[in-house]
């Protein structure tokens, strides 16, 4: 398996393959006197990007753009200071992904409430969440559930589970986020010139081909589904410039292995099953209708909304750009913050904080001094 | 009924005299050197290497090894590391309340065994057993003697543009392996740590090369933690190649899937060496012809004496700037 693996991150394929994609760059850039603009809507291929060199050796070729798919980066702060504050109540166990431990808060993080005393859990899957409820009957086991269409069917899973083994003691707190209604939004509001998008090979593995056709038929905009080797990312940027060359504006599935026309028919009966749309939050955005997943009605009982009072007072302003960021419009290095009152250690928007975070790519990977 | 430690082993009354006995001296032995309160020894050298580290590892057992072995091999490792011939360990041991005897037993007999492969001896030690619950099973302390033979010194300020980086085998093996024995992460692999003593392999390339700059072992941070530090430290450039770098198909399976970058992942059998480019071949030779050092690779060079920094060569032929890691490596999520 991992031999098979191996020739995608082939050294000598990705070089040719470099070359080709530089070869049809320069034909755009001669003809729109630009660089093509083409936005990794996945927050793994901004990390894949920076972490292979692609993004810094197309500089000059491709305009690589940041987009909003970092799932702690697009959370609005007040749901982040909600998520954190859940765990100041008595007899709790907050279980999350380790992405949003250290997410900065208004008043403090999730570690920091964790070195202070609080049981805070990093899980790997969130079942390892129902898990834990059924083996601490006397604690309430709060699952914090974000992220977009990839994490949604698990999150399902858990609560499935949950209702099988009848465990009163777990609920989640969910933030989900879907990709239509950002990609939609971006586009609506021009946030930012995009010829054509790199498109998240993971979430696609649920979404399917087919539920992108929106972005060629109504935006006239190409989109093609990337793997995240070297070879398979430099092939989907070909692909995309050649659309751009040829005029066409199609949808392509370039990650044929995992992802199909349908998508996963079982990952979506299970989100339908358990969750509907709701208005969601986001960073720098706003309130964008129907764009994330919560708990159906007649599942209330374990929607963490309904069974704890949370209120948050109004987030601490800061000068973090992570709004901006997240909708492609400014680069990591635009921000006055980073790398400076802003790194890894001492983040002050969440950008900087998760692997997926545009900040943290730029700064792990393509800082210079 | 399985025996199991018990406050009164660390209360210095009879049972702590017999688990000493029993398991302690049944394995380390009693030497010459451990007839009073502190070990006496003479060393043949003026210049003596000192170093201590202590041992948490969860778990305590896992493919490869257990923290005994660490425990040995990591001291052991630090004095021969900084060009020293290790001879003394001392061991101390913090005990929670309910550990197996058999466990405890089985930790002391593979120190003993690994010492002696390493070719050194356990003179002194000390137990103490603490309540249920406030530490995770057993810690262990480590601190050990080695004396600096004359003209086998290393010489890092010798360092120069083309000198070679070579590293002794496979990267990040006992970071997977303790991620996976820990069986949180549902990945399941037989892959063994890389933890072992590394003073017969040094030894063999010092006893033979001059031009040896430095060595430095990339235990916690991994291999590129380590590379900074000794850029900084000596004001040098240092350049790897990302397609040199020798990395087990299952370490990279594993982090491919949970999103760790097998350059900063823990090694505990592997050591760093950066020799005159002349003397590249030699060494390369030497390592290959050890058990340890079979996968021994050249990885990179020395690029200048100027700016204290790592680079990557990446496969694309470009070039980023390796940092330290800035907090904990996180899995991703989607």
């Amino acid at each position: 398996m991992q031999e098979i693996l191996n020739e995608f991150s082939s050294p000598q394929l990705s070089r040719k393959l470099l070359e080709k994609v530089k070869e049809s760059a320069e034909k755009f850039i001669e003809k729109h006197g630009r660089r093509p603009a083409i936005m990794e809507v996945c927050g793994s291929h901004t990390h894949a990007l920076a972490e292979t060199g692609i993004k810094k050796v197309l500089k000059d070729y491709v305009n690589l753009i940041s987009g909003p798919g970092c799932p702690v980066c697009v959370t609005e702060q007040k749901s982040i200071d909600a998520m954190i504050k859940l765990a100041d109540g008595p007899d709790r166990i907050i279980c999350t992904f380790g992405d949003m431990v250290r997410v900065p808060g208004t008043e403090q993080s999730l570690l920091e409430a964790k070195t202070a005393g609080k049981d805070i859990r990093i899980v790997y899957s969130p079942p390892d969440a129902v898990k834990i409820a059924e083996e601490n009957p006397d604690k309430e086991v709060i699952f914090l559930g974000i992220g977009f269409e990839t994490t949604i069917p698990i999150l399902a899973v858990a609560l499935q589970e949950a209702l099988q083994k009848n465990i009163k003691n777990f609920s989640m707190w969910m933030t989900t986020k879907l990709v239509e209604p950002i990609l939609r939004t971006l586009l609506d509001t021009n946030a930012t010139k995009i010829d054509g998008f790199l498109l998240p090979g993971h979430v696609s593995i649920v979404l399917g081909k087919n539920d992108y056709q929106y972005l060629a038929e109504e935006y006239k905009i190409p989109g093609v589904i990337a793997g995240f080797e070297p070879v398979e990312m430099l092939s989907s940027i070909y692909k995309l410039i050649n659309q751009f060359l040829d005029g066409r504006a199609e949808i392509e599935n370039d990650y044929p292995a995992v992802v199909s026309d349908e998508g996963n028919p079982v990952a979506k009966q299970l989100i339908a099953k358990y969750f509907e749309p709701v208005d969601e939050a986001w960073r720098g955005i706003g309130i964008i209708p129907k764009s994330g997943m919560d708990i159906r009605g007649e599942f209330a009982e374990f929607n963490a909304k309904n069974r704890f009072q949370i209120t948050v007072g109004e987030p601490r302003k800061t000068k973090c750009r992570c709004g901006e960021i997240i909708r492609g419009m400014v680069a990591p290095e635009d921000c006055p913050l980073f790398g400076k009152a802003c790194t890894p250690l001492k983040p002050i928007g969440p950008c900087m904080v998760s692997a997926e975070g545009t900040c943290a790519a730029h700064y792990q990977y393509m800082r210079e001094d | 009924m399985e025996e199991r430690i018990s406050l009164a082993h660390g209360d210095g009354g009879e049972l702590a005299h017999k688990l000493i006995g029993d398991v302690f001296v049944r394995a380390f032995g009693h030497t010459e050197e451990s007839r009073f309160d502190a070990a006496l020894f003479t060393v043949p050298s003026e210049k003596i290497a000192v170093t201590t580290d202590s041992f948490v590892v969860k778990p305590v057992f896992f493919p490869g090894g257990n923290i005994g072995k660490l425990a040995v091999a990591g001291t052991v490792n630090d004095i021969a590391v900084s060009g020293a011939v290790p001879l003394y360990l001392t061991a101390g041991f913090i005990i929670e309340e309910g550990f197996k005897i058999k466990d405890l037993k089985e930790i002391a007999e593979t120190m003993a065994a690994e010492a002696e492969k390493a070719n050194v001896r356990i003179i002194a030690g000390d137990t103490k057993v603490v309540e249920k619950g406030s530490i995770d099973g057993i810690y262990i302390n480590t601190s050990g003697v080695g004396y600096v033979e004359k003209n086998r010194a290393v010489n890092p300020d010798g360092m120069e543009p083309g000198d070679s980086i070579i590293v002794n085998g496979t990267i990040g093996d006992h970071g997977i392996a303790i991620l996976a024995a820990r069986g949180e992460l549902g990945i399941q692999t037989e892959l063994p740590s890389d933890c072992a003593a590394l003073n017969g392999l040094i030894k063999n390339v010092l006893s033979e090369v001059d031009g040896v700059r430095i060595m430095r072992d990339p235990t916690r941070g991994g291999l590129a933690t380590t590379l900074v530090e000794i850029a900084e430290d000596f004001q040098a450039t240092l350049e790897i190649d990302d397609e040199l770098i020798p990395i087990r198909q299952e370490v990279q399976g594993a982090c491919d899937i949970l999103g760790y970058d097998p350059l900063y992942l823990a090694n505990e059998g592997k050591v760093i060496f950066i020799v005159k480019k002349e003397r590249e071949e030699q060494v390369l030779k030497i390592l290959r012809e050890h058990e340890l050092g079979q996968n021994a690779a050249v990885i990179g060079r020395v690029v200048n004496r100027e700016k204290g920094r790592l680079q990557l060569k990446t496969a694309l032929g470009t070039t980023r700037r390796l940092n330290r890691l800035s907090g904990m490596m996180l899995p991703r999520i989607c």
